[in-house]
């Protein structure tokens, strides 16, 4: 009897928990105001499956459990919400496996790196370095704070996790550069076609010359 | 006051106009008959664009025949097809315009940009974009401000840079002063000029407070390969001498849904276009999460170009 009373407590409490979780999704997810934000949000879960069986204790991890898409879907899914123009790589060097395979061993302690020299970090430098954006075992991805991977069209979620405000404006369309149409499809740059990630300052421009005084036009 | 949400009160009341109008036709006649008998086939064409009717009377089948003869004329002139439409405003749609200035260096490149989109003269030089450098100090002061400035390399330090063109005002002055209702408001906030029916009298350009105006003093020369031959008849077609021009918000791209030509050059992304009354579009994101603030607002022009701070 008493154990029959537990139990039932116990589903009681879970079904409350994931009630609420439910209830609170919408929160994060409320911007869709400003059109395209909606699906973001629901690209930021998905994976981890160990996640998923934690039954939901947080509003990021509930829909995750049922929906269980796998990341490459998701990711297909977002690019489709922010048409981005391709990731701005040098020539020749992605993929980077080609140098690069999983099986490598890694020095996780931050050090010179010889080959790329002509990367110079001027972003937080004294904070960060190379394994702290890009993946050690899978070279041709990037992972975000939480380790999940996801692809170099999608960096704007990994720059979005320290300029929160930055990446909320650019998907309003206030932040950088949109071209195509007002009123229809808009072409998105990635952060990276303007900032170089490695040193993100907007590099100075020369102008175009300067109209011509009123006394020099006959 | 003159109420100007209305359409322009179009010069051509009945008796007086029409009786002026008939006394031209019948002067002109006599020439005309010389011409025609000459063999000159041109002077048919200068004359139909001597006799041409304001823009908003012109009726459907008259319009068509202006366009075409437009086309006609502009074709020869640059060896090249032109097209010349006349694209009706959206419904539902009034164009707002913002403009972040923390991020504007100063490149002039929405300056070219513009020069080549919307046909203006190469020589004598016309820009529809005035760039002014300020200093950071001191902030915005259109009074000491520099449009001539040259550096090697923008932005210059302790600079900052305020590109000013057509505000599109809702309350024009321009087109309050206007004797012939040759420039009025359209539906969609654009202000637009018709080039055949301006008489040249500048009384537009002393009355715009953002000198956003431009007169041709001589005759326009564009290079026949630089010309942008998709052209519409209230804004980028081919200028001639002795009238005034102005930006249009490229209204031969904006009124086919795309950004204009300015919007879509800038490398920093510091200028953002759309339409007002869609909550969901960029320039109402602006408007309502940033501080914009208008030139001059103190004149109750009531511009729709709007400028921020966006960092």
């Amino acid at each position: 009897m008493q154990r029959m009373r537990l139990i039932r407590l116990a589903v009681a409490g879970a079904s409350a928990t994931l009630l609420l979780a439910v209830a609170c999704r919408p929160v994060q997810d409320a911007s869709p105001r400003y059109g395209k934000a909606a699906g973001a949000a629901v690209a930021e879960e998905k994976g981890a499956p160990k996640a998923a069986s934690k039954a939901a204790p947080k509003a990021d991890t509930g829909v995750a459990g049922k929906a269980g898409a796998p990341i490459a879907k998701v990711a297909a899914t977002t690019a489709a919400l922010y048409p981005v123009a391709p990731p701005p790589f040098s020539d020749g060097v992605f993929p980077c496996s080609q140098c690069h395979s999983p099986g490598d061993k890694v020095n996780r302690t931050p050090h010179p790196v010889e080959f790329h020299e002509d990367i110079v970090l001027h972003h937080d430098e004294k904070n960060r370095w190379c394994l702290d954006c890009h993946d050690a075992q899978n070279r041709d991805k990037l992972h975000l704070a939480d380790g999940r991977l996801i692809d170099f069209t999608e960096s704007y979620r990994l720059c979005g996790q320290c300029h929160g405000p930055t990446l909320r404006n650019w998907k309003a369309g206030e932040h950088g550069k949109r071209t195509g149409s007002w009123s229809g499809t808009k072409q998105y740059l990635l952060c990276a076609s303007c900032h170089s990630p490695h040193s993100p300052h907007f590099k100075p421009l020369q102008p175009k010359r300067p109209p011509l005084r009123q006394e020099a036009i006959k | 006051m003159i109420d100007n949400s209305a359409p322009m009160p179009v010069p051509a009341p009945p008796a007086t106009g029409q009786t002026r109008r008939e006394a031209i036709i019948l002067g002109l006649f006599a020439l005309a008959g010389a011409a025609l008998t000459s063999g000159c086939s041109s002077d048919k064409a200068d004359l139909d664009e001597y006799l041409q009717k304001h823009f908003k009377d012109l009726s459907g089948d008259e319009l068509k025949k202006v366009l075409a003869r437009m086309e006609k004329k502009y074709s020869e002139q640059y060896g090249k097809p032109v097209t010349v439409s006349a694209t009706p405003p959206l419904e539902g749609v009034l164009f707002g315009y913002a403009l972040d200035l923390s991020r504007c260096i100063g490149c002039r490149r929405c300056v070219y940009g513009c020069v080549e989109e919307n046909n203006q003269s190469r020589n004598p030089q016309t820009h529809w974009i005035t760039v002014l450098e300020m200093d950071k100090e001191e902030g915005v002061n259109l009074e000491n401000s520099n449009a001539y400035y040259d550096h090697e390399t923008v932005p210059a330090p302790g600079k900052f840079y305020m590109p000013v063109a057509c505000q599109h005002c809702e309350n024009p002055p321009c087109v309050k002063v206007c004797p012939v209702g040759a420039t009025w408001k359209e539906k969609d906030g654009i202000v637009v000029i018709d080039y055949n029916w301006c008489i040249g009298c500048r009384n537009c350009i002393a009355a715009c407070p953002y000198g956003a105006r431009r007169f041709n003093w001589g005759t326009p020369h564009i290079p026949a390969d630089e010309l942008n031959p998709v052209t519409e008849y209230l804004g980028n077609r081919p200028r001639q001498r002795g009238v005034v021009e102005k930006c249009s918000w490229c209204i031969q791209r904006t009124r086919k849904g795309l950004y204009p030509k300015c919007v879509e050059v800038c490398p920093v992304g510091a200028r953002k276009f759309g339409n007002l009354l869609d909550p969901d579009s960029e320039i109402r994101y602006i408007i309502e999460n940033k501080r914009v603030y208008i030139l001059k607002e103190e004149l109750n022009t009531q511009p729709k170009f709007f400028y921020y701070y966006g960092l």
